[in-house]
């Protein structure tokens, strides 16, 4: 909890360059990673530690982790444009397009490639967390009822209780007919049901 | 078989879209299993804490640094570093800081003891390349912080420990120099630097620690030159050969002066050694020397006087030393003796008393003892007691103790090269190793827990007690086949030669077997394992022939040493046999032929295009002989962008006659433009993958035919500018290009440009579809493209009068030499990660629908339903379409957190992925490895098949019992009422 504390106090303070050139050859892209409190706490047993938190170039030309107050740099980055990655279990980051330019150091150029959105400073936050598991429903009667043995019961229940008060309900001269029928036809044998049972 | 398949696919098309892969939480473990593995250990330091748990930081050679417990040897913590990222040091600071030198000394990072946070990160540049040293002095401090003092890239740095603020920097510009040590004489406020300058100088430079500032430089010329490392005696004397590696040169440089005593080797050991190093060590006052066959330890006493102390011809590790007290050092000593490993740790000073002599038995399966550390506790009676990290042969790291293995780990299955699968045994009367089922009671209470906990009114009790019993649930594990094809080896190459056999259930280790002939040996100076292929797979003989594996591996780097040949049994894990070839092993092909025993027909193609039929067997040939026309293969080369086809053509005309050994000619060649192209990904079709149908049957009942070829190869090619990292070329300058290649004939049957879009490539070759993934530079976004490729001269097959009069051509012969009228249709999406892998799903029989399995850059798998990967994806689809499960179009393709077959793990350093078909035919094994191993199973379309884990068989039993006693119920109700019928 104190790290993401930390956190929050320093974003308020935050005011560092995104692109400063570096010594020598390079530029260096500083940034921060911020992982706002309640997203991910809820049903997810397993939230990310900060301290497994990667941060990537280029599809892996150059891999860093965070600093505890989530700050991230590369170092010796040539001028162009180039894509920073964050991996973090039980969060989904948009890769950042990160445009370093030689013309004017210092000048802040990234953009959310997922939904183009242009960031003023390299700031980056997940766009959702990310649940692994299927949440169990809790127990309800309409789940087992909805079963296939829970609708085989029902429908048992419904012939055992519902059909002698509907037979009930009959006209008895219509009933009288009914049950005259019936014995005409004879008992309907489990045999006759039986596909080739009717031959015999 | 038809009306059942056309059921299946209206199965699948029903499906509905929601993930199929989806897992609740409680479900982690049944059907997977997760490894965490290091690497070879490069450096350990311990952890000298007083308080909390004993720890051991390691950095390996898999770039990974990690925090083990020294108990039990389990991960506390672990990072595995970017590729380029090596790590050159570690070493702990203040007690509670790890410290990590790595990039060839220009990035530092200080981690988190206790939990692994980093700290902080810099960079460090400096004038040229040169060895790197980080040392972390005790007693070096300033302003109360301790001070790193490392060496980089031609400049030495003073480093804040707690923030990593560069203190003082001093630059050792001289063209020539060459460091060779850093050294803070500890109690000092100096530091000193030796190098050889121009090869032949020796250079000494002492720095005031507090400021940087240079106090003296000294230099002495050696006419004889120098050559290999130096070795440390004492702060203040080095000990060096000479360039012809027979004098030993004792070079002090006390109180800044420098003298020299020169030995020749051959004063010291009476017969002729041969070329000889030296063994770095730390130890003071003594070093080693090592030839081919001899070891021989020297003191060095005072004045540069050698003295030799032992002289050995065991394979022998020595450890670093550790002092134990003010004055007092000591290190370990590990000789190997047949069977056992002899561990003794001695004071610096007296060579003679041993503190400690224990003999461990060591299986031979981990080979030699290749690195030592050591540490020291103090027992119950306040004396020293020692324990030693040993990493062996076979890169497994083992903690002794008091004369026992306290822990072990294989952390050779870290680094994987090939994976194959292996059936289990049958099972046999009395052979069975599993044990009684347990009986009907237990059966029962163990379902109704289960049916408690799915009504949700099970305790926490309970739910433990349903959980270990579905983890334990003893028939995953067992030794035999399963009907259902769940239980297998898998069969593991790993970098260090050693063979290991995996069980799919719970991922044990059921064998493992350090291969023979990849000991390092006379005629063979490095061999390296490169493929495994299944040798032998008995299913006419299951039941009495156990199935074996080849394993090919070649002699050194280049390809154009001998290769070796070994066969190993699966189910024993003893190596049947073992070749050494006199030629080289460029490409293997497995045939698809079998010998009477079944064993595989391969053929080897060397350096030379000779191709050699093996095994090496009269009925081989013959079987051979008559599929002699019919062989066809290609081979790649990157650098010159050519793609070849070859046959055979006849036997070899050299000197010695050799009737399985072949000349081969070249039938066509692609040859790519250098200057516009560069191959970066070739995908063929796995061998093995089983299609079910050529149709595909499509909306209107209409049907459209895959062109399924076993000889479409897919290649993919870049401008050689864009080859490099994203962001070194524009858009305009880079372009991607795609081909499918007939391998028979060479025809290309398919080209397509991708403007501004770049590598890497990762693709998928599956059935009549090809999938890769690539970068594309406009959109600054990966895409990933499908291209599927259809069979038109049979789309007229489709009339069903020409059926019935027999005017089809289903029957005429398909030859890749007639010009194949096939069209392609394709179409691109965005994918919002980077990939490090791609495979698909195989199935038994082909008939499940595929999903594509992504290894993404955060080290997690994602499946990926082939229906998103669909060329006919349009923006509306028609009501038919829909019907057919046809998704609307969208530009990228979903990510849904429950499809990632990892779940909440992470497979780290991910590098492939393989995928197996069970028996059953909805499921596929699946089994991902990177420095972690990751098994599963996975059901594309769900287990149509099969009743899942989670089905109720209790709740069944429950319901057939109420149907039986409500039958009874109102049986009796109906009778008794016909009763009052009667009597009223």
């Amino acid at each position: 909890m104190a790290p993401i504390a930390r956190l929050l106090l320093l974003a308020l303070l935050s005011t560092a360059l995104t692109i400063s050139s570096g010594s020598g050859d390079g530029y260096t892209i500083n940034g921060r990673v911020k992982i706002p409190q309640g997203l991910g706490t809820k049903g997810f047993a397993l939230p990310g530690k900060t301290s497994n938190v990667k941060v990537i170039l280029n599809g892996g030309q150059i891999v860093t982790y965070l600093r505890p107050d989530g700050y991230f740099s590369f170092q010796n980055i040539p001028a162009g444009t180039h894509l920073i990655e964050v991996a973090a279990i039980g969060y989904f980051f948009s890769p950042v397009r990160v445009d370093v330019s030689a013309r004017n150091p210092g000048k802040v150029q990234a953009a959310l490639t997922e939904n183009r959105r242009g960031l003023s400073e390299l700031v980056l936050e997940p766009l959702r967390d990310e649940q692994y598991y299927e949440i169990r429903e809790p127990f309800s009667i309409m789940s087992v009822v909805k079963s296939p043995m829970g609708l085989m019961v029902g429908f048992m229940l419904v012939v055992v209780f519902l059909m002698p008060k509907l037979v009930e309900n009959m006209d008895p001269e219509e009933m009288r007919r009914a049950q005259e029928e019936m014995r005409n036809q004879g008992v309907p044998s489990l045999a006759s049901l039986l596909p080739g049972g009717g031959r015999n | 078989m038809a009306i059942r398949s056309f059921f299946l696919f209206i199965l699948f098309f029903s499906s509905s879209l929601s993930p199929v892969f989806s897992l609740y939480e409680d479900q982690v473990g049944l059907m997977d299993w997760h490894q965490q593995y290091i690497g070879k250990v490069k450096q350990a330091v311990f952890s000298s804490q007083r308080a909390g748990r004993k720890r051991v930081v390691v950095s390996t050679e898999e770039n990974v640094i990690a925090s083990l417990d020294l108990r039990h040897g389990e991960i506390f913590w672990r990072h595995l570093l970017g590729a380029d990222d090596v790590i050159d040091g570690i070493d702990i600071g203040l007690g509670k800081y790890v410290i990590t030198l790595s990039s060839g000394g220009s990035i530092l990072r200080s981690w988190n003891l206790p939990d692994g946070q980093m700290v902080w990160e810099s960079s460090l540049q400096g004038p040229k390349l040169s060895k790197s040293f980080l040392l972390v002095p005790t007693n070096l401090k300033f302003d109360k912080d301790n001070v790193l003092v490392v060496f980089s890239n031609g400049r030495l740095h003073a480093i804040s420990c707690i923030d990593g603020e560069v203190l003082w920097k001093k630059d050792f510009e001289a063209e020539s120099f060459e460091v060779q040590q850093v050294i803070q004489p500890p109690g000092s406020d100096l530091i000193y630097v030796v190098g050889f300058a121009a090869s032949y100088q020796f250079e000494m430079y002492q720095i005031n620690a507090k400021n940087g500032e240079l106090l003296k430089h000294e230099s002495a010329s050696f006419s004889s030159g120098f050559s290999g490392e130096v070795s440390l005696v004492s702060t203040e004397t080095v000990v060096a050969l000479d360039s012809t590696g027979s004098i030993l040169l004792t070079i002090s440089f006390q109180d800044g002066k420098i003298s020299s005593q020169q030995t020749p080797i051959s004063n010291l050991v009476e017969d002729s050694l041969g070329l000889a190093v030296i063994i770095p060590s730390s130890v003071s006052g003594i070093f080693a020397i090592k030839t081919d066959a001899v070891t021989v330890f020297i003191r060095v006493i005072g004045e540069g006087k050698l003295e030799v102390v032992e002289k050995t011809t065991h394979e022998i590790a020595v450890s670093d030393a550790l002092s134990i007290s003010e004055d007092q050092q000591a290190f370990a000593l590990i000789q190997h003796a047949s069977s056992e490993i002899h561990l003794t740790v001695k004071l610096a000073h007296d060579w003679d008393g041993n503190l400690l002599k224990e003999s461990v038995k060591m299986d031979w399966q981990r080979g030699l003892v290749h690195k030592v550390f050591i540490n020291n506790y103090i027992r119950t009676d306040r004396s020293y007691g020692f324990r030693v990290l040993i990493v062996m042969e076979d890169h497994s790291l083992l903690l002794l103790q008091q004369g026992e293995i306290v822990w072990s780990r294989e952390d050779g299955l870290a680094s994987i090269i090939d994976v194959t699968t292996s059936e289990l045994p049958v099972e046999r009367n009395g052979v069975s190793v599993a044990k009684v089922e347990h009986n009907l009671f237990e059966w029962l209470k163990g379902h109704m827990l289960k049916l408690k906990g799915t009504l949700m009114l099970a305790s926490p009790e309970d739910m433990a007690a349903i959980q270990s019993m579905r983890l334990k649930s003893s028939e995953k594990s067992k030794m035999t086949r399963d009907h259902n094809g769940f239980r297998k080896l898998l069969i593991v190459l790993t970098r260090a030669g050693k063979l290991f056999a995996l069980h799919t259930g719970d991922g044990r280790i059921v064998w493992s077997h350090l291969l023979r002939s990849l000991h390092k040996s006379e005629a063979c100076q490095s061999p390296i394992g490169l493929n495994l292929y299944q040798w032998q797979v008995p299913h006419h003989h299951a039941m009495d022939e156990n199935p074996s594996v080849l394993v090919v591996s070649r002699c050194g780097p280049s390809s154009d040493t001998p290769g070796v040949l070994s066969f190993v049994d699966t189910y024993t894990g003893k190596e049947l046999s073992s070749l050494s070839l006199d030629h080289a092993v460029v490409q293997v092909i497995p045939l698809p032929y079998t010998d009477s025993t079944e064993q595989r027909l391969h053929l080897l193609i060397n350096a030379d295009k000779h191709a050699h039929l093996y095994p090496k067997t009269s009925e081989a040939l013959s079987i051979f002989k008559r599929e002699f026309l019919n062989i066809y293969w290609y081979s790649v080369e990157d650098q010159n962008g050519i793609i070849k086809g070859h046959a055979l053509k006849c036997k070899c005309t050299g000197e010695v006659a050799d009737e399985f050994c072949f000349d081969t000619r070249d039938l066509w060649s692609v040859v790519f433009p250098s200057e516009s192209e560069k191959i970066v990904a070739t995908v063929t079709r796995k061998l093995n993958e089983v299609v079910h149908t050529q149709a595909k049957v499509v909306a209107d009942q209409d049907v459209m035919y895959k062109y399924i070829s076993r000889n479409l190869l897919f290649v993919a090619t870049v401008a050689p500018k864009g080859s490099g990292e994203i962001g070194s070329v524009t858009p305009e300058e880079s372009w991607l290009v795609a081909y499918l290649i007939d391998t028979v004939t060479g025809r290309i049957l398919h080209r397509v440009t991708h403007h501004g879009s770049q590598g890497p490539v990762h693709a998928v070759f599956s059935e009549n579809w090809v999938v890769y993934h690539y970068f594309n530079l406009r959109a600054h976004r990966y895409e990933m493209s499908v291209i599927e490729i259809y069979d038109q001269s049979r789309a007229d097959n489709k009339d069903v009068w020409k059926l019935v009069l027999g005017k089809h051509n289903l029957t005429s012969p398909i030859s890749l030499f007639s010009r194949p009228e096939v069209i392609t249709k394709s179409q691109s999406y965005f994918f919002t990660h980077s990939l490090k892998a791609i495979a698909v799903t195989s199935t038994a029989k082909g008939i499940t629908s595929k999903q594509l399995l992504l290894g993404t850059i955060g080290d997690q798998v994602l499946a990926l339903d082939k229906r998103f990967l669909d060329p006919r994806r349009t923006v509306n689809p028609t009501q038919a379409e829909k019907e057919e499960g046809i998704i609307p179009l969208t530009d990228s393709l979903p990510i849904i957190p429950q499809s990632y077959v990892t779940h909440a793990l992470r497979v780290e350093g991910l590098r492939g992925i393989i995928t197996v078909p069970a028996k059953l035919e909805s499921t596929t094994l699946v089994f991902a490895h990177g420095v972690d191993l990751f098994f599963t199973q996975l059901a594309p379309s769900r287990t149509y098949d099969s009743l899942t884990e989670d089905f109720s068989y209790a709740l069944l039993l429950i319901t057939i019992v109420a149907l039986v006693a409500a039958i009874f119920v109102t049986w009796r109700l109906s009778e008794r009422k016909e009763l009052q019928e009667k009597w009223r």
